[in-house]
């Protein structure tokens, strides 16, 4: 037995040693993807964002350490700031309520048309974001039949939709829906439809089996859908670009212009910057809140 | 275990129960009644209508037509939550989400009992498992999760419990285990529990009352020993262990014995164990009511014996018993099971041998038509 076991020991140490440098290698091709198209990008972002104007030279910086970029940028667009998180935020909640019952049904009750029905969901984007949103354009325009009807009910503030913050909301709704429709789908699908029969059996009516085990079993999905679908809101602009007016841009516009209107890269990567803490933190506590770390 | 409970706990009745799915009787017209307190096994091949039964008295699934009531008290329409009645799932489907205290609290919370804390307790204690009261469904073994499922559903004391396949998923050592623990949990706490299972041999050490279904129908019911003793059809002569059955027909018979002629051989029935309506009958014993004896040894068979001779064409050695098959004149095998309790010779391969049995081991049954049809389904449960 003693002259035995450290034989042993040495070659299944061997192939353990050649097992995690395996999971190095594997790391490779993902590890110089991000180098190459984040970690560079990042670090050149965050000194452009530092960086002070040559005089006299529009569009031209010179390295610097100009904090007050930050400051600026701050005071003259936190409004557009606010406003992309509230329009995202309405936009993932109302995502919520449209996208749940659907992966619902398609988990639980769509029976053989299952495959059919997630096709659907992903059908959309076979045609072009920016085109999609073109045709909220039409959908939602001044003649149109839904600007009509709300108008025959007068709910509508100025008397349209288009070019209005509801267009903005609407349009990053719709093409952020089936992100949110997806991750739910897959949580729901995965419960077993026994725990619900068991909890059921257990005196449970359907809407508490409902709020005590469907819903807590779905929060992964919850979490990565509202995850998926609020990041890319937020920082989203082809939606408030064509669907909403001056009065209705998102932090993506501001950044937008001053990078490709006003060459003002400084202020532009001030403002990334502060869009990606922002999302970070807020992600973070969120996640804190839901209390499912482990399960993202 | 506290036992405070003050109702009696009544029979449960399944009055002309079926349950159509398309043109198809899961369940065909089922009349049961499972007394109150009993171990009531179903048993029946996968297909055969016991979960869908099951289901039914949980209120999982609707029946097409029939009545079930515990008692005097109609149950048929009520849901599965108003039914005083619980079910320890197949594969358990403990929440996930919840620790092992908070599914066994789960019944008792949705129906607003305030302090759960004892009952809870005390039944993680009935089912040993109090020290994991905090874990979660995933950190336990098969069989711990297997007792979680039992507390879940019995904490509520149900007036039924009911139990779809609850040992299915375990090793076969931990299900003898856990066949012994039920039946104690069940014996402690005495409520009916009603478990269907494919397993003959879980039936049989486990419930006092066994109905074995097929086709949506319950082909025979009883205790155990009377079921296996005495089967009265083809099917459960071939589910419930093994059976050496002979077609053949009624020559002549007294008021104590019937006399068979099934392939030129003379077979004795008793009356009393008949239980095929025509002539037509088939004469069958169990593999091991049946001795084998040399050639020579022929004047060792007590008289009146039912009595074969034929070639052994295999010996398998079990432990405590040897298994022989041996062909017969007509082609067909007899299975015989003999304790290893004889020091020496045994019987080889290609020996001559008799074999007898005493006509009291011996039944009949209807034969004709079901004998194809019911053997066809035996044999393609043995497949």
């Amino acid at each position: 037995m003693v002259a035995v076991l450290p034989s042993t020991g040495t070659t299944s140490g061997v192939v353990a040693q050649r097992k995690s440098r395996t999971g190095y290698f594997l790391l490779i091709p993902g590890m110089t993807w991000l180098a190459i198209f984040f970690a560079i990008p990042f670090v050149t972002l965050f000194l452009t964002s530092l960086q002070a104007p040559v005089e006299g030279q529009s569009g031209q910086y010179v390295p610097a350490f100009q904090i007050s970029n930050y400051s600026d940028a701050l005071t003259e667009y936190w409004p557009q700031f606010l406003r992309s998180f509230v329009y995202a935020g309405i936009a993932t909640a109302l995502a919520l309520l449209i996208a749940y019952p659907l992966a619902y049904f398609i988990a639980f009750k769509a029976g053989r048309w299952r495959a059919l029905m997630l096709v659907l969901v992903i059908a959309p984007s076979f045609a072009s974001f920016l085109l999609r949103t073109y045709a909220w354009k039409t959908i939602l325009s001044d003649e149109g039949f839904i600007t009509s009807f709300f108008n025959y009910l007068h709910l509508l503030p100025d008397d349209r939709i288009l070019n209005t913050g509801i267009a903005v909301i609407a349009g990053l709704t719709y093409n952020f829906l089936p992100f949110m429709i997806l991750p739910l789908y897959a949580a729901l699908e995965r419960i077993d439809p026994r725990l619900m029969e068991a909890s059921n059996d257990l005196y449970a009516s359907a809407f508490t089996t409902f709020r005590r085990i469907t819903w807590p079993l779905s929060l992964p999905g919850v979490v990565a859908g509202t995850l998926l679908t609020f990041i890319p809101a937020t920082g989203d602009y082809i939606n408030a670009a064509l669907l909403g007016s001056t009065q209705d841009r998102m932090i993506g516009n501001v950044i937008q212009t001053n990078f490709i209107q006003f060459r003002d890269y400084p202020t532009a990567s001030a403002l990334s910057f502060v869009l990606m803490l922002a999302i970070l933190s807020l992600v973070f506590i969120y996640i804190r809140r839901a209390g499912t770390e482990d399960l993202v | 275990m506290a036992h405070d409970r003050d109702r009696n706990v009544e029979d449960l009745h399944l009055e002309n129960l079926t349950k159509m799915f398309g043109d198809v009787a899961a369940v065909d017209n089922l009349t049961l009644t499972i007394p109150a307190g009993s171990f009531f096994a179903l048993l029946g091949a996968s297909g055969c209508g016991k979960t869908t039964t099951l289901r039914m008295v949980a209120g999982l699934d609707d029946p097409t037509s029939g009545r079930i009531s515990i008692g005097d008290n109609d149950i048929t329409s009520l849901r599965a939550f108003q039914r005083p009645v619980n079910t320890v799932f197949q594969s358990y489907a403990l929440f996930p989400h919840l620790d092992i205290f908070e599914n066994v609290a789960f019944g008792l919370r949705r129906r607003g009992v305030k302090d759960v804390e004892p009952a809870v307790n005390a039944m993680l204690e009935l089912v040993e498992l109090a020290p994991m009261a905090r874990r979660k469904p995933n950190q336990l073994s098969g069989g711990q999760q297997q007792r979680v499922a039992v507390a879940r559903a019995l904490i509520n004391e149900p007036d039924v419990l009911l139990l779809d396949e609850p040992l299915g998923a375990l090793d076969l050592k931990l299900r003898r285990q856990m066949q012994i623990e039920l039946k104690r949990i069940q014996t402690e706490v005495g409520t009916t529990f009603v478990h269907v299972t494919h397993d003959q041999e879980e039936a049989m050490t486990m419930a006092d009352t066994i109905a074995v279904m097929n086709a949506g129908r319950i082909e025979q019911l009883g205790d155990p020993a009377s079921i296996y003793e005495l089967p009265k059809t083809v099917f459960v002569a071939n589910f419930l262990g093994q059976s050496n059955l002979f077609a053949g027909t009624r020559v002549a018979s007294d008021s104590n014995m019937i006399e068979v002629m099934a392939n030129g051989i003379k077979f004795l029935v008793p009356v009393e164990r008949n239980s095929a309506p025509s002539d037509e009958i088939i004469v069958g014993i169990r593999p091991e009511k049946v001795t084998v004896l040399d050639l020579p040894d022929r004047e060792k068979i007590p008289i009146g014996n039912n009595t074969l001779e034929g070639t052994v064409v295999d010996v398998s050695y079990a432990g405590v018993s040897t298994q022989y098959l041996i062909t017969l004149p007509w082609g067909q095998d007899i299975t015989v099971f003999e304790q290893n309790v004889i020091v020496g010779d045994r019987s080889s391969v290609g020996d001559r041998v008799l074999v007898h049995w005493a006509p009291e081991h011996t039944f009949g049954l209807a034969g004709g038509e079901t004998l194809l049809a019911t053997t066809a389904q035996a044999m393609a449960k043995g497949a």
